[in-house]
């Protein structure tokens, strides 16, 4: 880059004071040392004011004076550096989740305070009721928890008033329900106490409660979050820009989301195209395997549609822009996705099973206990007391942490097998599948074909490794790496056709087959012997040899679908490309189950026709055609290459060239799985030790907080397990 | 038990503090990078250089 300007106002921010301030998201810090290199780096830069590296979600924020640098001068100085750094938009959605978080953490806060501060007087009246304690100091100590209690639910309990009241006018029950019944009822009943100048008051209990209640909120959520700000940083780094030609011919390079319908863009060689549009002037050929999983390139010339995701191969081309970023992407793709989603809303959460199940339980087991106590003689006052009781130490403390607890350490875990994950229920649905449907191009094989040289003579490699690094194309890049012996001299490009020079006064060319000259015949059998490649031609003098293009395979592929086929899982591929190529690849995975040429529309009636036979399908595709299918999917992986369409549909991205991540993500969640089921056996449990003692009216506060926060710990330290599979 | 009416503010007291403490570094974006700021620590190159100098040990 560098030769045209980039346009990167939007992402700038004014501070005041003539101050600018600019997010980069940053690749390949690692280290405390890069840490130092990149802020003294940048933090030199005549102008820079403030520099400063965030290393949790790896950002740089930078501010300097208006006027003072060129703002692209800063990702040029970070690349000369050693790392990448992209320009990051820090206004997007993530800043309400980071609203979010701290507001957790404040209300986490105060009941921390709080907890501790009445525990302070609950342990004194305690040890005071076995000993010598005075009612009048008891009830001053019961005053000054009650004054600090209430405040407290009031601020730190919203989140589960608020959720409670939300599920309550949908006519459902959640966990907040039975939360926010015992703690305001604990509460009540507390103040009615004090006044009665009675020994016992639960003020820690429902403190203590929320507390652990709002630690488990705030693990989930910060889980979430961290790899939510991962995903978006890969996105940001993926050169989501495209190069606008002004009507003064002038060139600038823009975030896509600054480029309107209309707008003419200049796609060279070997570059993404990022926005869809028609050909407006230049032949080339497009590699639509990211759109359509066909692998076969597409010649285009002017007033052919291009696609955005699709990969521009051989000349440059101007495109006039029809849909930018924000009306992107197929209709029909579109539609098919919202009604994929819309036809997935209807499944339940574990926690919230467990919700339904359990609130009515307890609530009736309280009521029961009333009416016993009430038949038994006691009077309504005591009653109600023990009832209360039953509530409070039934609340759902344990129940609360007992699935969110695993989800942070089973995801973390996953994190560090290179798998992120978008949503928490994720690890639930990948723990349930029972079948695993891949896409081909890209996912099964890697993002870009490579040109395979391996039967030409070793002085052929040598040649067509000399004129590849002549050539930008794409498919080149595989072959330069060949370049030995006598380097040909000359060397010219040809858009659209391929790279010729003169070795030892012979003509030497690489390139497509017209451009080598090669004779319809010769053509024709090099193409039957190379059934489902796509040829590049090598010309030496007379001498003229096919190299093929090939998909491979991503290395560890094989050994994944073996390894997720000892697991117990079927396997099927559905490509949209022709049938020659999936063929190969499914027999070298010993895959009988595939289909080529589906459509969009078809992937999704397969999965459709699967689930209807009762399956739980994993889907993992990377390309535009696959992202319906991923959304209809109980649960869904997409590669880090996947267009961005594909990834926001999916549950989960994995980085790297490997697939094993798949495998792993399975061990983990069946993992988790347990460990949550494990976690809520453990909470029934301590319920049926807990509830009959309450029940008989033994229940002091003492107890409640022994048996709440025994509880909650075990469930915790049982969660931690889930960092193995 | 009168020391019970000054001791309980005093506590009380202490713990708010506390509190406020935490809610100030929260909000001053000292829990924004945590990762970061465990690195961070075992850098010294915010010392000057005199500093550094003068605070080795047996100078004084």
């Amino acid at each position: 880059m560098g030769v045209h300007e980039r346009d990167l106002t939007s992402f700038i921010t004014d501070i005041g004071d003539a101050g600018r301030h600019m997010d980069f998201a940053v690749e390949g810090v690692r280290c405390a040392g890069c840490m130092r290199k990149l802020e003294e780096g940048v933090g030199k830069m005549p102008g820079v004011t403030r520099v400063r590296l965030n290393f949790t979600n790896r950002r740089l924020a930078v501010e300097w004076r208006d006027g003072a640098l060129d703002p692209a001068g800063i990702i040029d100085k970070v690349e000369a550096l050693g790392y990448q750094a992209r320009p990051f938009d820090a206004a997007s959605a993530e800043t309400a989740e980071a609203k979010e978080a701290s507001d957790l953490l404040r209300r986490l806060a105060v009941a921390a305070f709080a907890a501790m501060n009445i525990m302070l007087l609950s342990v004194s009246v305690w040890w005071g009721n076995a000993s010598d304690i005075t009612p009048e100091t008891r009830d001053l100590f019961h005053l000054i928890s009650a004054l600090i209690a209430l405040p407290t639910l009031a601020y730190s309990g919203q989140p589960f008033y608020l959720s409670a009241f939300r599920a309550i006018r949908k006519r459902s029950v959640n966990m907040d329900v039975p939360i926010a019944i015992g703690i305001t009822l604990a509460v009540a009943m507390s103040l009615f106490q004090t006044f009665q100048h009675a020994e016992h008051a639960y003020f820690d209990s429902a403190v203590m409660l929320i507390f652990f209640l709002l630690t488990g909120r705030y693990l989930e959520q910060n889980m979430r979050r961290r790899t939510r700000a991962q995903a978006v940083n890969l996105a940001s780094l993926r050169a989501d820009s495209a190069r606008r030609i002004r009507p003064d011919g002038s060139v600038v390079e823009v975030p896509v989301s600054a480029i309107d319908p209309g707008d003419r863009v200049a796609v060279a060689a070997g570059e993404r195209i990022a926005v869809d549009g028609v050909v407006a002037s230049g032949t080339s050929e497009v590699d639509c395997s990211m759109v359509t999983g066909e692998t076969m390139p597409m010649k285009v010339e002017a007033g052919d549609m291009v696609y955005a995701g699709t990969l521009n191969l051989s000349g440059p081309l101007t495109v006039t822009v029809t849909a930018a970023a924000k009306g992107m992407l197929i209709d029909e793709v579109q539609k098919l996705l919202d009604n994929a989603y819309a036809a997935k809303t209807g499944r339940v959460a574990l926690a919230d099973k467990a919700a339904s199940l359990y609130a009515p339980l307890v609530h009736t087991a309280a009521a029961l206990t009333f009416l016993g106590w009430l038949l038994a003689g006691a009077g309504w006052e005591q009653s109600l007391v023990i009832a209360i009781a039953v509530l409070i130490i039934t609340c759902p403390c344990a129940l609360g942490l007992a699935i969110p607890a695993v989800q942070v350490v089973s995801s973390g875990a996953m994190f560090r097998a290179g798998l992120l994950l978008n949503a928490g229920d994720a690890i639930e649905r990948l723990a349930e599948v029972d079948t695993v449907v891949f896409d081909k191009t890209g996912t099964l094989t890697l993002p870009s074909p490579l040109a395979d040289a391996a039967m030409l003579t070793e002085r052929a490699k040598g040649i067509a490794g000399h004129l590849a690094r002549a050539s930008r194309h794409p498919l080149a890049a595989s072959l330069q790496a060949l370049a030995a012996g006598p380097a040909p001299e000359g060397l010219r490009e040809t858009p659209g056709g391929g790279v010729s020079g003169t070795l030892d006064g012979v003509e030497v060319r690489l390139g497509s087959a017209d451009f080598c000259g090669v004779s319809v015949a010769a053509r024709q059998a090099a193409e039957a012997g190379h059934a489902g490649d796509s040829l590049v031609w090598l010309r030496t003098g007379d001498e003229i040899a096919a190299i093929p293009v090939r998909q491979h395979m991503r290395p560890d592929a094989a050994e994944t679908v073996a390894a997720l086929r000892a697991r117990g899982l079927v396997i099927e591929i559905l490509s949209g490309d022709r049938a020659p190529a999936v063929a190969e690849i499914a027999s070298a995975l010993g895959v009988d189950d595939w289909q080529a040429g589906v459509t969009p529309q078809a992937k999704i009636a397969r999965i459709e026709a699967l689930k209807a036979e009762g399956r739980r399908v994993l889907m993992v595709g990377d390309g535009l055609n696959d992202a319906p299918a991923l959304a209809a999917a109980h649960v869904s992986l997409s590669p880090v290459t996947a267009a961005h369409i594909s990834q926001a549909a999916a549950d989960g991205v994995f980085l790297g060239n490997a697939l094993r991540p798949v495998v792993e993500a399975h061990a983990l969640a069946r993992k988790a799985r347990g460990l949550m089921g494990g976690n809520l056996w453990l909470a029934v449990i301590y319920n049926t030790l807990a509830v009959p003692i309450a029940i008989a009216g033994f229940v002091t506060p003492l107890i409640a907080a022994l048996a709440m926060s025994g509880s909650s710990v075990l469930v915790t330290l049982n969660a931690l397990r889930a960092r193995r599979a | 038990m009168n020391i019970l009416l000054i001791l309980i503010p005093v506590a009380l007291l202490l713990g708010l503090i506390g509190l406020a403490a935490f809610l100030w570094s929260m909000k001053s974006g000292q829990f924004d990078d945590l990762d970061g700021a465990a690195l961070r620590v075992l850098e010294d190159d915010d010392l000057p250089d005199e500093s550094r100098q003068e605070k080795r040990p047996g100078d004084e």
